[in-house]
């Protein structure tokens, strides 16, 4: 396997592209099964987390027999740590809207929705502004593909994309059983693509430069580039776009500010890496060296030596309590046992082993859990606990 | 009519009067009236003959749509990690002390909710906090005290009218 | 036809249709997969995670209840994993629940209990999340009370209350640690749209939703030897109470029933079959009357269809949701409620009874009868018409406080006066019956020949289809009825409260043109009640339906207006059908209410 040590910034998603109408217009005239095989070969995986091939994804709703069908741009970002969605919309989001209408020609659907978190509401104005505009050389150029905003309202968990069709079909955001898919079985039981902000910027360079130009960046099983959320005990929190297959030692070295502990690798829901583990973890999805894989959308937060892991784990811990849409057993009653059980163990009410039989609980969370996030709730417990046990007791 | 009825007729009349319509409808009410009272959800259970319960059920699953009553101007803090980490608990004391209302509260005359709300997506910017849809970030408590002074000269302006 | 497909279950292979879920599979080779969420009712939710089984190869376990097989799939049930995460999964549960079994209605009869004591969940490791949270019991309705404590979240009864009945009283509310059952602005379930109906406490598995119990209250009038405790038993208790005292579902007990009552300590055991026919009598003619100030008088305050009264679950949702067709109900009390107002008039003046001296008890296979006779209205007889209603499930645990061995029991026959029946009282307890019991009468009194269905079998308004239509065309009706000559006499017969809605939009749309349609709150009628014994499923319901049948087809006298303590009555008492006395004592009338 070849693993990229070097850390190298790339500068596609926010390069200034005037040209998103010539891209729109070449590339809704090409066939969809070559679109699709252009996204298949540049190996683009979902940038929001799970990591599933966006090739395939068009692919599977494009064979889907169906009048109606429905492009949803996931902009539900409310892992904490991770906040380039937004940016990509204030920025480029023409790139967005452009990415969303070629999948409209790609699978056959004509309507497109952005679900942008409730927590965002103000970049409304700008981004109905840019609808406007694209909506209206859309109609230039005969292409009918119409592209609303949704508005969420404060839920973390209708970033899972079955409980936010559920969510835009007026409901309480809860997760569906899957099977079936949203490639067959999506938004009012129609076929959908739902991607996530990134994830469709980066089809935009993809289109634009072709599947290689994409292919050529990261290493195997994690091509392209991939935005990351810097933020923590950092001296340049922000949003930055590197090549994927990097190590965290590399990384750390770039943005640590010295005394880096820990970093969190994919949000609350993501695992911590302590530091002796730095240079044997690789960032990607399969970056082997350790097995961490990257569970959500780039989220990279530093702990430096001040930080109190047990504070941390609490702090992620309560986020779970509250935000878990409460539904299935492993996650709403799971995650108030690991809350209670590591305030118990902290205050000697429960002894040090109470620990080992969290983990165990965790692990079961990790197999049981209902969806995608109910499974990773438990990650960062698990991590915490195994690399900074002591932290936990004392 | 009923100003709040009315209220709902007309977004009803904007976004539809489908299941799939609840939820634009719901956040117009607390637009404009910052929660979502029992009066305002029976009455758009009605307009959009949904059962109430469903209405209830789906209201309180979101954090943004409060069913208790809420102050003109509702400050929402964020306590997910960063913001923590970065001083959040100075921000709310500043708020605190300025407001005299503890979080949770709203203020006796009405105008501001104090309330910690999960991440808001500023991380690198830490601390954050929204006031309805403004968003504020790299918190201090001098920078907080001058942002709701403004806020307090607002209400008293809108007070004289 | 689509091609099976092979799967094997604990290394069994076996063939099954393609959509089968595993759950199903698994049952089909024998192999008992736990299951709490679950229920043969109601939609799949996939969400306590019972039933999570090992697929061979992956890594996350995966929910026999929601998942179909796949080709080729290996599936483990009882791996190592399966059992530690399942184990994980009733431990949560538990912590969450107020495990305080001792002093639970539900002892003995719970789903999680039984997990627990199944999987030997003997320790309490973790931390126990129930007292920490501040659960409330709602005890304010007649008939149900809950109680958050021992709620599992298994949305079992919102599914009942939206997808069964769409009543939509209940809901899932709230998020995370928060999230909880409750109702609009979680006021009682006394102040919503709850129809009282009970088939939410039918499909919980646990205690957080049971009927308010009058066991203690019926206990001390039987003690009290200055009270006349009189006691009628309703058509569908015969065929569940056997459930729960260990016979087969479908079993038919009346005699023992009766016996076991006498045993209690009742003064009088008597039936509500009787005030079954004789509400066939009084609605029969009410129905008959109305074609005629309809068809002949063309009298617009006079409304058809007319539907059936009986059901005050029933009663309850169309006050709530459809207002505005009240007087198309019939003015017919309920059974029980004839029966109230009949036990302290004509019983307490046949007997020489001090009436303020009876107390009278109901046995129902029904939550909301509780609710019915605590209706301001039912007092016709001076005196509170019914006093207390007792469950199927209330009785048979009476029976076991007694001690009595109920299937060493000799039959005996119920008391006279009001304990005579036909058949045509018994099919009262199964959807469609009041339907057939009607029409045999009706039609018999418009032609006098029997009703045209071979052994006076109705079959089209029988079976568990959601609404079902039959059509009976009059012809050479007797001189008096000449007006009905060549009418199609429409009917429809709906059970379950969503069908009974849909029934009501057709009419409300005008798509529909009945004459009389019987309405049933509860799935497959009274038999399927909230009151009955549970578990009841499809199976067990058509079990109590062929068991009903039965009683029926055994019967010597099977028409209403055969009943000779009903012809006696008329005799006696009431005068005629539709009289003064009965619109005094038999009829009543109904009540706007909110729907929002």
């Amino acid at each position: 396997m070849t693993t990229n040590y070097q850390l190298k910034r790339v500068d596609f998603i926010f390069k200034n592209e005037n040209d998103w109408e010539e891209v729109l217009s070449k590339n809704i005239e090409r066939p969809s099964q070559e679109l699709i095989n252009e996204l298949i070969s540049s190996e683009l995986k979902g940038r929001g987390g799970a990591g599933f091939p966006t090739g395939l994804k068009w692919k599977l709703s494009a064979e889907a027999v169906d009048e109606i069908k429905y492009v949803i741009c996931n902009a539900d970002e409310g892992e904490p740590g991770t906040f380039k969605d937004r940016e990509i919309l204030s920025r480029v989001p023409f790139k967005v809207l452009t990415a969303m209408a070629v999948c409209g020609h790609v699978i056959g659907a004509k309507e497109g929705y952005i679900y942008l978190r409730g927590e965002y509401f103000f970049l409304q104005p700008e981004l109905n502004k840019a609808i406007s505009e694209f909506e209206y050389y859309c109609k230039e150029i005969n292409l009918d593909f119409k592209i609303k905003i949704f508005m969420g309202s404060g839920a973390y968990i209708c970033g899972e994309e079955t409980a936010l069709f559920e969510s835009m079909e007026g409901k309480r955001g809860e997760p569906r059983n899957k099977p079936p898919y949203p490639s067959s079985y999506g938004y009012m039981g129609k076929p959908t693509v739902i991607n996530n902000v990134e994830t469709l910027a980066h089809t935009f360079t993809i289109f634009k430069y072709g599947a290689k130009r994409f292919y050529d960046l990261g290493v195997q099983y994690s091509r392209g580039s991939k935005l990351f959320s810097v933020s923590g005990d950092t001296p340049k929190p922000g949003i930055y776009e590197l090549e994927l297959g990097m190590s965290l030692a590399d990384f750390v070295d770039e943005f640590g500010d010295g005394d880096t502990k820990a970093v969190q690798v994919g949000g609350a829901s993501g695992f911590l890496v302590p530091r002796k583990r730095f240079s044997e973890t690789a960032i990607g999805f399969q970056g082997k060296l350790t097995g961490i894989s990257l569970p959500t959308g780039g989220s990279m937060m530093l702990f430096n030596s001040s930080r109190s892991m047990f504070n941390v784990l609490d702090n992620y811990l309560e986020f779970f309590r509250e935000e878990s849409c409460g539904q299935c057993t492993p996650c709403r009653v799971g995650c108030q046992q690991l809350l209670k059980g590591i305030k118990a163990v902290k205050r000697g009410e429960k002894n040090a082993q109470y620990l080992d039989k969290l983990m165990r609980l965790a692990e079961t969370m990790q197999y049981t859990a209902k969806c995608g996030l109910g499974q990773s709730v438990a990650n960062s417990f698990s991590s915490i606990v195994e690399n900074f046990r002591e932290e936990m007791i004392y | 009519m009923n100003p709040v009825t009315e209220l709902i007729k007309n977004l009803a009349d904007q976004h539809g009067r489908s299941r799939h319509n609840l939820l634009p409808i719901l956040q117009g009410v607390v637009e404009q009236e910052k929660y979502l009272s029992e009066f305002s959800m029976t009455e758009i259970a009605r307009e959009l003959d949904l059962p109430a319960a469903e209405v209830y059920g789906t209201a309180t699953f979101y954090s943004f749509l409060e069913h208790k009553k809420m102050g003109k101007y509702i400050i929402r803090v964020c306590k997910t990690i960063t913001c923590s980490m970065k001083g959040k608990n100075q921000i709310i004391l500043a708020i605190e002390d300025m407001l005299k209302i503890n979080a949770g509260e709203t203020t006796p005359d009405g105008n501001f909710s104090l309330l910690q709300t999960n991440c808001l997506g500023f991380c690198h910017k830490a601390p954050a906090m929204l006031i309805n849809n403004e968003i504020y970030t790299e918190l201090t408590p001098e920078k907080v005290r001058e942002i709701l002074s403004t806020y307090l000269k607002k209400k008293g302006e809108s007070n004289d009218n | 036809m689509t091609k099976n497909i092979k799967i094997s279950i604990n290394g069994v292979v076996v063939e099954i249709e393609p959509g089968t879920t595993i759950l199903d599979a698994a049952s089909k080779v024998g192999v008992i997969i736990p299951t709490l969420c679950y229920h043969k009712d109601l939609c799949v939710a996939g969400n306590c995670r019972v039933c999570i089984t090992e697929i061979v190869g992956q890594k996350r376990l995966t929910a026999a209840c929601a998942t179909p097989c796949e080709e080729g799939m290996e599936i483990l049930t009882n791996s190592l994993r399966v059992r530690n995460s399942r184990k994980h999964i009733i431990e949560l549960l538990l912590s969450e629940h107020n495990a305080d079994c001792t002093r639970c209605y539900k002892n003995g009869n719970c789903e999680l209990q039984f997990l627990a004591s199944e999987y030997k969940i003997m320790t309490q490791d973790f931390i126990r999340l129930a007292p920490l949270k501040k659960y409330s019991i709602d005890m304010y309705s007649p008939s149900i009370v809950k109680d958050d404590s021992k709620c599992i979240r298994c949305q079992r009864c919102v599914r009942t209350c939206v997808e069964l009945q769409g009543v939509n009283a209940l809901t899932v509310a709230h998020k995370g640690d928060q999230m909880k059952i409750t109702t609009f602005f979680e006021k009682s379930m006394n102040d919503v749209v709850c129809t009282n109906c009970g088939q939410c406490i039918n499909h919980c598995p646990t205690g957080a939703l049971v009927e308010k119990n009058y066991i203690e209250e019926v206990w001390d009038a039987i003690a009290d030897k200055t009270k006349h405790v009189v006691v009628q038993t309703a058509p569908a208790v015969r065929v569940g109470l056997g459930e729960e005292l260990g016979f087969e579902a479908g079993t038919r007990v009346t005699g023992k029933m009766v016996a076991a009552l006498k045993r209690l300590g009742f003064d009088a055991v008597m039936d509500t079959d009787f005030t079954a026919d004789l509400t066939i009598m009084e609605e029969g003619t009410e129905l008959l009357t109305r074609l005629k100030k309809v068809l002949v008088d063309h009298d617009e305050e006079v409304k058809l269809p007319m539907a059936t009264s009986c059901s005050p679950g029933w009663i309850k949702y169309i006050e709530h949701m459809f207002p505005d067709y009240l007087n198309h109900l019939s003015t017919c009390k309920s059974p029980q409620q004839m029966f109230g107002a009949l036990a302290k008039t004509y019983y307490a003046k046949a007997r020489n009874l001090d009436p303020e001296k009876i107390i009278s008890v109901s046995i129902m296979p029904c939550t909301a009868k509780k609710f019915e006779a605590a209706r301001p209205e039912m007092h016709d007889s001076g005196y509170r018409d019914v006093d207390y209603v007792l469950t199927t499930r209330e009785l048979a645990i009476m029976i076991k406080q007694a001690g009595i061995d109920f299937m060493k029991l000799d039959d005996m026959h119920y008391d006279r006066l009001m304990g005579e029946s036909t058949g045509a009282g018994v099919i009262f307890g199964a959807t469609g019956g009041v339907m057939e019991a009607a029409l045999r009468t009706a039609y018999e009194l418009v032609t006098g020949r029997e009703v045209p269905f071979e052994n006076l079998n109705i079959a089209p308004v029988r079976g568990m289809e959601g609404v079902k239509e039959a059509s009976v065309k009059i012809e050479n009706p007797l001189k008096e009825w000449a007006f009905l000559d060549g009418v199609e006499l429409k009917c429809a017969v709906a059970h379950g409260l969503v069908n009974a809605g849909k029934v009501m939009e057709s009419i409300r749309s005008g798509s529909a043109s009945y004459h009389f349609i019987e309405f049933m709150a509860c799935p497959g009628g009274c038999l399927g009640g909230g009151g009955q014994p549970i578990p009841t499923s499809p199976e067990i319901r058509q079990k109590r339906a062929e068991a009903i049948y039965a009683e029926d087809e055994g019967m010597q006298l099977r028409k209403s207006h055969q009943n000779p303590e009903i012809i006696k009555i008329y005799k006696d008492f009431l005068d005629h059908p539709l009289s003064e006395k009965s619109h005094h004592l038999l009829h009543t009338h109904y009540k706007t209410r909110e729907r929002f």
